[in-house]
């Protein structure tokens, strides 16, 4: 006698085992700590810090390890775990241009107050695998300079270019309440402030792939890296009950400023424009791409026609976010056997009468006929 | 003068489930009277179920406008404020949830907001405390959630109720929504609900 | 902090009652309140990240996390059955968040959340259908842009939708939606009713529980209430049917439900069983046989 497929239960038991077991690999090796993780893979924890829009690196490693080094699962891990967390209000705006800088380079100006900070950064390395780290080389000495510049005397490129009235201003701040697409959906048209929120959350490979089409005639739109500096900004708070701000410590960030070529309009005189990107700890990749995508969706802003994917914000917001791309795309692995079943009926369906059609002509053939019923 | 505040739900979990499972069937099913349990003492003339709908439905994301009555009442003000973060707000047309202690001179529905085409859900509810609710008598209603039709008379209400509702329903998909509560019972009045004039009722 | 800030805490899980906080379940719960009053509108909702992917029932999680009491009987299916791995792990959430009682008997629960399939028992006035719904817009294969399906849905123009219907007609000589197929609720809005099979879109209709519908990645709610008219689109000369099965269930005999196809072996054996496993349970526990019992 035929029975039904059962013991889901015991079946889900026995995958959580096995998971288990794999995440920790061969027990001969010694185990990770969460403080490895968040000191020597530290790019990989800002990334998930950025798109798990949480700013907790023990948390991060921890998801990291749990998720077996998989991004998206660990962003999942961080953003399941954001979502229950009680909230005490906004912070006030930082303010990036007092950061503490571990890294300032502009590629619009040769030489500019404060100079060019290359700080740590893979750019000139060359990638030669270094086998040395294989088994634990000795520390590199210790760097020549200090890299910390002194923040006072580091001016951000767009204020030095805003002075001469040459680059947009910042939009004014009007005190008025930044929306948060964690607790309110998306209405469109999203305002700057909503689309910048989707894009730090948005996936980095995603993102990247859509600032890279704009570089390639997919809306171009001529940009310069006014400006990309990594460092540690003081993050300040004001208490209902205090009434005036109060330091919580620092975060670590990239900001990246792109400056964009402007034609121009009636009321506007030729200018340039902006993009930006912000994102957790040093992510220079993503910032980038954020401030092109920035820059790219604010093309009905400027005037200017909507017509490549990376213009266009229900397309970009709505398919940028890893874990809603990976959850719908995943969930293909679920049983689909009574939409199937549905689509097997059609197809039998249209091709009994198809050939039934075929079998016309001759239909006074009794073998064919009865193919066709 | 210091006041005691009157507590709030005991359990704030199971009693606001269960405040707001009442509602949810209460519109899901117009013309039924749901039984409406609370040990709420409000202050008056806020009565304990409406205090109970308030505590349930509203917090700091729904502003909520009073009457005239419960806003003459500081106290009634200070226990909404303390219990539900819920701004009150001074113009009907910007709040979400309205409550109603005298429904016999509830403003005209055009006062609060209606929602608009591509939004009908922003429209507001109305919370109103009656004295008469029951299902045996008053006027007819069709449409979603009614098997056949159903009454529902509640009272008092202004004497252009029926051609408000008339206009109410006429509007959808946009319109109020309405709660009424009275004394443990609960029954609710969605915009889907087409006024029948079964036998040129007079009105009640 | 107002109490409406608190957290409670159930002992043992860390979270609360049902996973969600109080201040998330009262703007899901106000959201359920207008789309009962606006039947067949989709009404937004800021949908929170939940413990399980997007596209493996979040939506429906979260509705029933809102409405589930202590006092609730949960059952939950998936493509009709209690058993698939991904119903067993929803109702394990609600087990270990919320300790409700479970069932896998249809006429037992007060709240069912399901995946594909409107139970084949007739359901009863005391009870919710919560239906997990991966894209709850209809137009949205017709037109990509919400701006754009919001104005049609305000515009109550589907002309679109019986564009795409009529076109199948034209191609295949019917209607080639098998499921997922369009209604048109309290002859106002056109829903989409989740990809359940469009045999079971005659029970929507007239149906004496509620019925509420949760999307989460796509972030909306929306709701047929009881004994609500749900008219499947169609023409008049080409009036909408259900699909039928020409071969009772081979396990409990029944007929008139929604069969799965089971490939025995190789040689193009296969048996067709009923896709409710509650339903085909109770048949055979009354007594009923198929051919392969």
């Amino acid at each position: 006698m035929y029975v039904a497929v059962k013991g889901g239960e015991a079946a889900i038991d026995n995958a959580h085992r096995l998971l288990a077991e794999v995440r920790r690999g061969d027990p001969a090796v010694p185990e990770l700590t969460v403080a490895q993780i968040r000191e020597q893979m530290r790019l990989l924890v800002d990334r998930v810090m950025t798109e798990g829009s949480l700013y907790d690196p023990d948390l991060a490693a921890l998801a990291l390890k749990q998720a077996r080094g998989d991004v998206v699962e660990a962003v999942f891990l961080v953003r399941a775990y954001r979502t229950t967390l009680p909230r005490f209000g906004a912070t006030e705006p930082l303010d990036t241009g007092g950061m503490t800088l571990a890294r300032r380079i502009s590629a619009t100006f040769k030489d500019l107050p404060g100079g060019q900070v290359l700080g740590p950064t893979f750019d000139y390395t060359h990638r030669l695998v270094d086998f040395a780290l294989e088994d634990g080389a000795d520390p590199a000495p210790a760097a020549e300079a200090k890299p910390e510049a002194d923040a006072a005397a580091c001016p951000r490129v767009t204020d030095l270019l805003g002075q001469a009235g040459l680059l947009e201003p910042s939009p004014p701040d009007e005190g008025a309440p930044v929306g948060d697409l964690t607790r309110e959906p998306v209405d469109y048209p999203a305002d700057r402030a909503l689309r910048l929120q989707g894009l730090a959350r948005g996936d980095e490979g995603f993102i990247l792939a859509l600032g890279y089409s704009t570089q390639r005639g997919y809306g171009r739109t001529h940009p310069f890296v006014g400006e990309i500096r990594v460092g540690a900004v003081e993050l300040e708070f004001t208490p209902e009950e205090l009434g005036f701000p109060v330091s919580l410590g620092t975060v670590d960030l990239t900001e990246c400023q792109m400056i964009n070529q402007f034609h121009g309009s009636g009321a506007v005189p030729p200018q340039f424009t902006r993009g930006y990107g912000l994102v957790f700890g040093q992510g220079e990749r993503k910032a980038m791409a954020m401030a092109l995508v920035d820059r790219s969706l604010r093309a009905a802003e400027l005037g200017e026609a909507v017509v490549v994917p990376a213009q266009d914000q229900e397309f970009v917001l709505a398919h940028c976010d890893s874990l809603q791309a990976t959850g719908f795309v995943e969930h293909m692995k679920l049983p689909h056997y009574v939409d199937f079943q549905a689509e097997l009926e059609l197809v039998r369906r249209l091709r009994a009468e198809h050939a039934a059609l075929a079998a016309e002509p001759v239909q006074d053939d009794p073998t064919l006929r009865e193919a066709a019923e | 003068m210091a006041h005691t505040l009157a507590h709030g739900f005991a359990d704030p979990v199971h009693e606001g489930q269960a405040v707001f499972r009442a509602a949810m069937d209460a519109l899901s099913r117009p013309g039924q009277i749901r039984p409406l349990a609370t040990t709420l003492a409000p202050p008056a003339p806020l009565i304990p179920e409406l205090a109970a709908l308030a505590l349930a439905l509203t917090d700091a994301d729904t502003p909520v406008w009073l009457d005239a009555p419960l806003r003459a009442e500081p106290a009634v003000a200070a226990f909404l404020r303390f219990h539900t973060g819920a701004p009150l707000v001074d113009a009907p047309d910007r709040a979400a949830f309205a409550l109603i202690a005298d429904p016999a001179r509830c403003p005209a529905f055009a006062a609060f907001s209606q929602g608009t085409p591509a939004y009908p859900d922003t429209s507001a509810t109305l919370i109103l405390a009656v004295e008469t609710l029951s299902n045996s008598a008053g006027p007819a209603f069709a449409g979603p959630g009614i098997r056949g039709t159903a009454h529902l008379d509640a009272g008092p209400l202004p004497a252009d109720w029926a051609s408000r509702w008339a206009a109410n329903h006429a509007a959808f998909p946009l319109g109020l929504d309405l709660l009424f509560v009275a004394s443990a019972r609960l029954a609710g009045l969605p915009r889907s609900a087409r006024p029948v004039a079964l036998e040129a009722m007079p009105c009640t | 902090m107002s109490p409406q800030g608190t957290v409670t805490v159930s002992a043992g899980t860390g979270y609360n009652f049902a996973y969600l906080d109080e201040g998330t379940k009262r703007m899901i719960r106000r959201a359920i309140l207008k789309a009962i009053a606006i039947p067949g509108y989709q009404v937004p909702f800021a949908a929170r990240e939940m413990p399980m992917p997007y596209g493996w029932g979040t939506g429906g999680v979260q509705v029933t996390a809102a409405i589930l009491g202590a006092a609730d009987v949960l059952k939950v299916i998936d493509q009709g059955a209690d058993d698939t791995t991904n119903a067993v792990s929803i109702r394990r959430f609600f087990t270990a968040t919320a300790g409700v009682a479970t069932t896998t008997r249809t006429a037992e629960a007060t709240v069912i959340q399901t995946r594909h399939r409107i139970p084949e028992a007739p359901l009863t006035e005391g009870q919710v259908l919560v239906y997990q719904v991966p894209i709850p817009e209809p137009l949205r294969f017709l037109e990509p842009r919400e701006t754009e399906t919001r104005q049609l849905h305000a515009l109550a123009e589907y002309g679109l939708m019986h564009v795409k219907l009529y076109e199948d007609i034209a191609r295949h000589g019917h209607i080639a939606t098998t499921y997922a197929y369009p209604v048109e609720v309290a002859g106002r809005y056109v829903m989409d009713p989740s990809p359940t099979p469009k045999f079971d879109n005659p029970k929507m209709d007239d149906c004496p529980a509620l019925q509420l519908f949760g999307a989460g990645r796509e972030k909306r709610i929306y709701a047929i209430p009881p004994y609500t008219q749900v008219r499947s689109l169609d023409f008049e000369d080409h009036p909408f049917r259900v699909q039928r099965f020409d071969r009772p269930c081979a396990l409990c005999g029944a007929e008139g439900v929604y069969l799965d196809e089971v490939i025995l072996d190789d040689a193009g054996g296969r048996m067709f069983v009923c896709s409710d496993t509650d339903h085909c349970e109770t048949r055979r526990a009354d007594g009923h046989t198929g051919e392969a019992a």
